[in-house]
């Protein structure tokens, strides 16, 4: 070659260096191949890949404290569970103000849903609360409807809370009117009462679609107005209704008040409850590592991690045994299945076909039907029993127990996988050459070392990859075991199945998903690096 | 208020006229759960309702075993395309609490009575949730077969039955889940019918209740479809079993099953509608109207003549009639009946509302061991 001997890069026919060249033509062909998939990747991008993306980071999503009871949350800060004692007033004071405002929109009892997983009781105490927050407000409602009528007037409040300009235009509109403006210096005259009726105005006008200007306000705004005017907030104000808050202030002295924590007690005396309060504070932040302590039988507590007491603890057992039995169940599959695969490959065509569907037939038969099929076989009236018993092998009495039980499970469920290690196996066997065992033969072999040593080692990649398959199928499934499991052959599948479609416990049920994702992706990559994934054919 | 303008609309209507003053959808998705069940719905509810509105048409979804989950994806996802769902009370009690279902005041949106009673007092304790329209009592009770007894033992007239092994030896077959099963066990094991849920709010009591359970763990096959123990009693798997009322109904009506109710301790249940929460204006008025229709006394009753559970209204148990096909007494059929109901348990949703997570995980892990 000429070019070896010249300096500089070599060149390509249009005279650009060889190496940028020929880069630039890879890059093409990336792009290119990359566009041709794109689709399908789009496709399993945003309908597979995010939403589970989406499910699994609920796992420790834990917004729904903070955002349903945002005050009592910062609150709650300066408590600690420690010291023994039952939060101080202003904590239910917050408490009670975000209850308000929850239990008006309805999502108090939601939360109370969310935190019952953690303290048994929770959930009627937060759905009681709810009831009872509009009849502490109305103590104060009362009161300044009794001092002058226009404190329950929604004009009345409208004019004062808001800015002119605003009343104005909002005054015989339509509902919900324009969007709710405060008047100026509101906010450092009447501060918890601004808070209040801005909280709303904002509810009515976005959750009720009612016009704030005629719409009168929570209990909870004269609840606010009590407390401001008991502080001496409100001096000085000379805008609309300075008369009436003059007169409101001189007699809120005399008002018939009570604390928010004893009205809270009244309520329910378990709100003095330090294990309520505790949990609270301890699933206040947005993320918890709690489903996932959950998922490994332990509990995020207000006194730190615990492990679940033994009468509660079955996760682990049960991640235990899902994966012990779905190894069981892979290694029967092999065994059943490698003879059957090897004769595939050997028949004749005509009789290898036939084989085939055989072993297709079922494979496409319902999941429902094969497992009703075997609790048909397998009961203890059933076909197998009552056969062994007209055999005269067992009597009567002694039927046989195999069904309800970890072994009708890893017997409906060799039978259902058994197409996943056939297939694969097949296909790696037929493309073995027979020339190599007559070879091996020729040499002087036994049939049986001709087997060992030349035959099955290039059968493997063809169990490799069955028993990938079915390992990863058998790891997830829920409803043969739900079906012929019993008590002692159900999978961990079923728990996360009933905890996303009857307890609505969706946390939990991401926590026990991930877990069983990242026990396949570790056992994959340990199968990768004793195996090698580029020695699996799957055809 | 909004609702309030709908609700005059559908009064204005009265019972069966087409609203003209609300637009009205004329598509309903209801859910329910297939089966029997559903097509007692049908035919009681669904087809008179259409002919009375032949531009309305109505499809059926027969997911209510996993409604509670759907709903709440189909809220998230912000695109709720059920109009009315058939869930059982314990259900609704979760759905109302997570805010999927909407509130409803029974006497606005119901039908009164045939016999003038309010709605509210027609359904009396059965609105166990603020989102909940009843629809049927239906109980959970046990069947046993007598020729599967052993010779000379008496045939069992009291729950407790199912904890004898040594009177009636063989399987039985209970619910998978704790609920009715602790209850029972404390029952049997000489608890007060009354002081079950005092007993229960223990830790003593819950392990009492599990112990008991414990004499007959080996002897149980535990179901978690409801079709499973006529089927295993047929099969002579077993000797007596726990399942819904209708269940045990139609194999020992329909299909001549050998069988026997065992009423003692039946445990009621019930089942209804519930409206998902955040419908549009014109979906909203149409499920109003059809629910208002389907729920008086009339309807309730005339379901009864497909499935043997009791209408959920007073006023509609004198209207009660015969079975559609087989053309005998539903009366005596009905888990409500005086002759069924001499001892009932009656099951305690908020109680369960919040123990259930709790006694739950207890109940996995009893079994696990």
């Amino acid at each position: 070659m000429s070019d070896a001997t010249q300096d500089g890069p070599v060149l390509a026919a249009d005279g650009r260096p060889l190496k940028a060249s020929l880069r630039s033509a890879l890059r093409r062909q990336k792009m290119r191949a990359l566009l041709l998939i794109a689709p399908l990747l789009i496709f399993v991008l945003i309908t597979f890949i995010a939403p589970i993306a989406d499910m699994l980071f609920r796992s420790v999503e834990n917004g729904i404290v903070s955002d349903t009871l945002p005050r009592t949350v910062v609150a709650l800060d300066d408590w600690d569970y420690g010291s023994g004692e039952v939060p101080d007033e202003p904590v239910f004071e917050a408490l009670f103000v975000d209850m308000y405002d929850a239990s008006e929109r309805k999502i108090h009892t939601r939360l109370g849903s969310r935190l019952n997983y953690e303290v048994t009781g929770v959930s009627s105490l937060f759905r009681q609360a709810g009831r009872e927050m509009e009849d502490i407000g109305e103590i104060y409602e009362d009161q300044f409807d009794a001092l002058d009528e226009n404190w329950t007037q929604g004009e009345f409040w409208a004019q004062f809370m808001g800015d002119p300009d605003w009343y104005s235009e909002a005054a015989g509109a339509e509902d919900p009117g324009p969007t709710f403006v405060m008047k100026e210096g509101m906010d450092e005259l009447l501060p918890l009462t601004a808070e209040a009726y801005q909280m709303f105005a904002t509810f009515a006008q976005e959750e009720d679609e009612d016009n704030v200007a005629t719409e009168d306000p929570w209990a909870l705004v004269h609840a606010r107005l009590y407390q401001d005017l008991t502080a001496g907030a409100g001096e000085g104000y000379d805008g609309f209704g300075a008369e009436e808050l003059a007169a409101a202030r001189e007699a809120v002295g005399d008002f018939e008040s009570t604390t928010y924590k004893e009205a809270f007690l009244n309520v329910d005396e378990d709100w003095a409850d330090l294990e309520i309060w505790g949990t609270i504070k301890a699933y206040s932040p947005n993320y918890t590592p709690g489903y996932f302590l959950k998922a490994v039988d332990a509990q995020l507590t207000p006194h730190g991690v615990e492990a679940q007491p033994d009468d509660q603890a079955v996760y682990v057992k049960l991640f235990g045994r899902t994966v012990w039995m779905s190894l069981t169940i892979t290694f029967m599959t092999i065994l059943l299945g490698y003879p059957v695969a090897f004769l595939l490959a050997q028949l004749p065509m005509r009789q290898s076909s036939m084989l085939m569907i055989l072993v297709l037939l079922p494979f496409w038969t319902s999941l429902l039907v094969r497992t009703s099929a075997w609790k048909v076989l397998l009961q203890q009236q059933g076909v197998i029993n009552d056969l062994l018993v007209w055999a005269g092998i067992i009597n009567d009495a002694g039927r046989l127990v195999m069904i309800n039980n970890q072994l009708g499970t890893i017997i409906a469920m060799t039978h259902i996988l058994l197409p996943f290690m056939i297939l694969p196996l097949y296909s790696v066997m037929a493309t073995i050459p027979p020339t190599y065992v007559r070879a091996a033969k020729s040499l002087g072999a036994t049939n049986v070392t001709a087997f060992r040593r030349v035959y099955f080692p290039q059968s493997v990649p063809g169990i490799g990859a069955g028993s990938i398959l079915v390992f990863i199928l058998a790891i997830g499934y829920y409803i043969t075991p739900a079906l012929v499991g019993g008590t002692d052959g159900i999978f961990i599948s079923n728990r996360i199945a009933y905890h996303i479609s009857s307890s609505l416990n969706w946390g939990l049920a991401a926590a026990l998903g991930s877990i069983l994702l990242a026990a396949v992706l570790i056992l994959y990559w340990a199968y990768d690096r004793i195996v090698g994934i580029d020695n699996v054919k799957l055809g | 208020m909004k609702l309030k303008t709908i609700l005059m609309g559908t009064a204005v209507a009265g019972f069966g006229s087409v609203a003209t003053a609300q637009e009205m959808a004329n598509d309903m998705t209801l859910v329910s759960w297939g089966g029997a069940y559903q097509s007692s719905q049908q035919k009681a509810y669904a087809e008179p309702y259409m002919e009375m509105n032949p531009d309305v048409s109505i499809t059926w979804d027969e997911s209510s075993p996993e409604a509670v989950a759907k709903l709440r994806a189909m809220n998230e996802a912000g695109n709720v395309t059920w109009d009315l769902v058939d869930v059982v009370a314990a259900d609704a009690i979760r759905l109302c609490d997570e805010g999927l279902a909407m509130e409803i005041d029974a006497d606005e949106i119901l039908a009164e009575g045939d016999d003038g009673s309010s709605a509210e007092d027609d359904f009396g304790d059965l609105l166990v949730s603020d989102c909940f329209i009843p629809q049927i009592v239906y109980s959970i009770t046990a069947a046993y077969r007598p020729d599967r007894l052993p010779e000379g033992a008496p045939a069992p007239d009291s729950i407790c039955a199912l904890f004898d092994t040594e009177t009636y030896p063989g399987k039985r077959a209970l619910e998978q889940r704790p609920i009715n099963n602790v209850e029972w066990a404390l029952l049997c094991d000489g608890v007060a019918k009354d002081d079950i849920y005092d007993v229960l709010e223990t830790e003593e009591g819950q392990d009492r209740a599990f112990a008991k359970l414990d004499t007959i763990k080996d002897d149980v096959i535990w179901w978690s479809a409801a079709a499973e123990p006529p089927q295993l009693l047929a099969d002579g798997e077993i000797v007596m079993g726990s399942s819904y009322n209708g269940r045990w109904f139609s194999a020992i009506e329909e299909q001549d099953q050998p069988f026997e109710m065992l009423w003692d301790a039946q445990v009621f249940d019930l089942d209804g509608w519930i409206i998902p929460a955040g419908l549009p204006d014109d979906r909203l008025a149409r499920v109003l109207d059809f629910v208002n229709f389907a729920t008086d006394t009339q309807r309730l009753a005339d379901q009864a003549a497909y499935i043997s559970y009791g209408p959920a209204r007073q006023s509609s148990a004198p209207l009660v009639g015969d079975h559609a096909e087989l053309g005998i007494p539903m009366g005596p059929h009905m888990p409500t009946a005086p002759e069924n109901s001499k001892n009932v348990f009656v099951y305690n949703y908020s109680w369960w509302a919040d123990y259930r997570d709790d006694l739950d995980s207890k109940f996995q892990a009893w079994l696990a061991q």
